[in-house]
């Protein structure tokens, strides 16, 4: 019985783990091309879980609702970086942080007040009961697990080997020889915000079952993200990825049998604070040598 | 010029109470004490370059030291402020160390995890005959000790007004001189060009964690002052929007300036009240939008744009 | 013949000051021109300024169009090529996959695998390298990708920044004798910049001499080697 329920909190360590890893990785991608960190990432996952679920709520079918909230959200994050965030590209880092926390709060508060702050349950498409008989893992952490690893491997996929992808990653690591080649750094760059607002939404619809839709819901989420790309080296995705499974297993299994559940969060703060202060670069960044 | 405006800025300061309402002054003092925050935090963050998105965390030592003491030993709450600069200032040179290492976003990220679980922290289980759990701690708000002044009424909310205004007063020359001296042109010379100021002798180590201390040390009188204005402390109060409302009062006004932080401090007391009465609905989204509007139009915050405003005005 | 590219009374410079001053060249189609100048003269900050990576005033034309409003992704899209100093290969990147990234802007995706192996043909080093990342390849290998990657472009007209800085004579050599084959086997033009000013010579129809910041000097590459003071400024002689 100890063994079953302790397998159990592995496994749903590794279900919140995708999550936190995708939005992990969502915040690398944005990272790797503008060297900002997207502190609205979470209010953005969190606004097109709305989205997602304003169409189910219309009648929409679930699958329908969920692919159409893909290119919503892609938009959604193509047109913020357009419009928002192009004007201060260049800004001192305080003004960019001071730019994204405005949209954070815009976000939160927008959502608030179309969609009110009343706890709404967001449906999951997995079955209640648990897969094969299964007590170790439930429909939806299985699910959950499925879509996660899809979209990873489909990222995988479009970078390694499409044009497009290729263009994507020459742009984040070198935008002035892309241009000489004839590459739309500009594009780039709202594509790259597009992708990662469309795998923030994933995130958020795959948690939203969980922990309920709510304006507030992805900020723990969010820390978690950061403490997972942290972990893996903010500047490496496959860290990222790596990095969001253990920092959600950890959470799991600490908060089950070592600290209780109220003090969760600080065990991303201590994780992150930790990784900080003995390997800045954590698991797979790299280090960067600063020239004099 | 500037004297002028000193001068008027001085008499407008202790006349104001008197032709206002109490919750007007209350809404004053809370400004003061923001200011003195917001100074602390440009000495971290505009002066030494580093990002601090977890301030909240030394108002919330700051003003917790000073409801505990209260509460638990009964000081007189005049000692509670420099006992509390004091403990604050540990804290910060402490946290300085480790911090040390990280540099722009990776220290802003640090800060900002300390910000956002530091209420789960304080409504720990096993501090709460301490920190008073999930409710906190109500405390007295302090008697002021004249009835009148020459026929003018000081009641409590106006003699914290003027407490609120000394210590301000206080806090600010002592900033201006530690920044005009040796250790401001070393913090800067570390925020822009730390190798540079490494060779040259600098101790970068121990000046980056002083800045953390003293910064700490500002911000913890500023939450001492805010937790008598307020009259109670809870953990819910000091949640990440706090620091983050420091920073961004702290960009607004003007990074590295001190008037910046004054003009910061009226941004953060008034702007949401404004937004409130623009939209009753969404008035966060109203100030989310005021707060990416002055990154549009004054990138170099209200101090900034004053200065370069006056540098046109003399040359004619 | 007609010239590809005219400049008009550019300026250009970084932040306050005029780095280069009323530059006006012709670059005639299928030539090799050399833009030559010592240290701190302001040749790089003129390739720049062509290809708009910097701020700059006047009026270039390229192909009978106007250039100087373009932005630098559309004016490579025209056909222009810039080899940048410091080669700018994605380091991070593997050789093939930076050239493929040359034949990015390209229309006809089709004869892209005949170009790779066009460009293995001309540098075999790369071959082997090529799904290495490129930034382990040494100095040699990386100049020779740069040169292959703006290759892939198809373009009418290559700028090149000092492809020797750094490289041992004999890959110099090599370089320079592909850059013969290009110019005259697939008819592409040449504007090349150099400190070697001997072998720029050597290889180019025409050459420009820029001196802080202006061009005092502007003659067929024969009569520039001749020049009494060319030689002994530039040329050790």
């Amino acid at each position: 019985m100890i063994v079953e329920t302790f397998l159990h909190q592995i496994m749903a360590g590794i279900a919140t783990g995708g999550i936190y890893a995708s939005l992990a990785l969502a915040l690398v991608m944005i990272y790797q091309s503008t060297h900002h960190i997207n502190f609205a990432q979470g209010e953005i996952a969190m606004f097109a879980t709305y989205l997602a679920w304003s169409l189910i709520n219309a009648g929409v079918s679930y699958w329908l609702a969920f692919f159409a909230t893909l290119v919503l959200s892609f938009l959604l994050g193509a047109l913020i970086q357009r419009i928002i965030i192009k004007p201060v590209e260049r800004a001192p880092v305080l003004n960019v942080v001071v730019v994204f926390i405005g949209l954070l709060v815009i976000l939160n508060s927008l959502a608030g007040w179309i969609f009110s702050y009343t706890i709404k349950p967001f449906p999951s498409p997995f079955p209640k009961e648990p897969p094969f008989g299964w007590s170790i893992i439930s429909s939806h952490e299985l699910g959950s697990i499925g879509v996660t690893l899809v979209l990873l491997i489909l990222l995988f996929l479009f970078f390694r080997f499409t044009t497009l992808g290729l263009a994507m990653r020459a742009a984040a690591q070198n935008p002035d020889s892309s241009r000489l080649v004839g590459i739309r750094v500009g594009r780039m760059l709202a594509l790259g915000w597009g992708l990662a607002a469309m795998i923030g939404s994933i995130a958020g619809m795959m948690i939203a079952p969980v922990v309920f839709l709510e304006p507030n819901m992805m900020s723990g989420v969010l820390l978690y993200a950061f403490a997972a790309a942290l972990v893996g080296g903010i500047d490496s995705p496959f860290g990222a990825v790596l990095g969001g499974f253990i920092v959600g297993i950890l959470e799991n299994v600490l908060g089950a049998y070592l600290i209780g559940t109220e003090l969760k969060l600080s065990v991303a703060l201590v994780l992150i604070v930790s990784v900080l202060t003995f390997k800045p670069a954590g698991l797979f960044g790299k280090n960067i040598v600063t020239r004099v | 010029m500037q004297w002028l405006f000193g001068l008027v800025l001085a008499v407008t300061a202790v006349v104001l109470p008197f032709a206002l309402s109490n919750y007007h002054v209350f809404q004053l003092a809370m400004v003061l004490s923001y200011a003195i925050a917001l100074v602390g935090l440009n000495i971290l963050t505009g002066y030494s370059g580093q990002i601090s998105l977890g301030h909240g965390a030394f108002l919330a030592i700051g003003a917790y030291t000073t409801a505990i003491l209260i509460d638990k030993y009964d000081m007189h709450y005049g000692l509670t402020i420099p006992l509390a600069a004091l403990i604050c200032f540990v804290a910060g040179f402490l946290f300085g160390l480790p911090a040390l290492r990280l540099e722009g976003h990776y220290l802003a990220l640090a800060t900002f995890s300390l910000a956002v679980a530091l209420p789960q922290l304080l409504k720990f289980k096993h501090l709460e005959e301490w920190t008073g759990g999930v409710q906190g701690i109500v405390i007295m708000k302090p008697e002021s000790p004249f009835k009148d002044i020459m026929g003018l009424q000081i009641n409590a909310d106006r003699w914290m007004y003027f407490v609120s205004l000394f210590i301000a007063i206080v806090m600010f020359i002592l900033a201006r001189n530690i920044l005009k001296g040796r250790v401001g042109r070393a913090l800067i010379a570390i925020r822009d060009h730390p190798i540079a100021a490494a060779s040259m002798g600098i101790n970068t180590s121990l000046y980056k964690s002083l800045a953390f201390g003293v910064s700490a040390l500002f911000t913890g009188v500023a939450g001492s002052l805010s937790a008598l204005l307020v009259s109670f402390v809870a953990p819910d109060s000091f949640n990440v929007f706090l620091s983050i409302i420091l920073l961004v009062g702290m960009v607004i006004g003007g990074v590295a300036t001190l008037s910046g932080a004054l003009w910061g401090a009226l941004f953060i007391q008034f702007i949401p009240n404004l937004a409130d009465e623009i939209s009753k609905a969404a008035p966060w989204a109203i100030y989310g939008v005021s707060m990416i509007a002055f990154m549009y139009l004054m990138p170099m915050g209200i101090a900034g744009a004053l200065a370069l405003l006056s540098r046109r005005l003399s040359r004619h | 013949m007609n010239p590809l590219l005219t400049v008009k009374n550019m300026c250009a410079g970084y932040g306050q000051g005029h780095v280069i001053q009323d530059i006006n060249m012709e670059i005639m189609e299928g030539s090799v021109t050399a833009l030559l100048g010592s240290n701190g003269a302001g040749k790089t900050t003129t390739l720049r300024a062509l290809t708009r990576m910097i701020n700059m005033s006047g009026e270039l034309h390229f192909g009978g169009q106007r250039i100087d409003t373009l932005v630098t992704e559309e004016i490579v899209r025209l056909g222009v090529a810039h080899v940048p100093d410091g080669r700018g290969t994605f380091t991070g990147l593997t050789t093939e996959e930076n050239l493929r990234l040359g034949a990015y802007s390209r229309h006809d995706k089709s004869s892209q695998q005949q170009d790779l192996e066009k460009m293995y043909g001309y540098f075999p080093k790369l071959r082997e390298r090529k799904l290495q990342q490129a930034g382990t390849l040494s100095g040699g290998e990386q100049q020779m990708l740069a040169i292959a990657r703006a290759l892939m472009l198809r373009p009418r007209l290559l700028l090149l920044d000092e492809p020797s800085f750094g490289l041992a004579p004999l890959i110099v050599q090599e370089i320079f004798d592909i850059m013969r084959t290009i110019n005259q086997l697939e008819k592409v033009t040449i504007l090349l910049v150099e400190q070697n000013a001997a072998m720029a010579l050597n290889l180019a129809d025409h050459a420009y001499l820029l001196e802080t910041g202006h061009l005092v000097k502007s003659a067929a590459a024969d009569v520039m080697k001749q020049d009494e003071s060319i030689r002994r400024s530039y040329l050790g002689a």
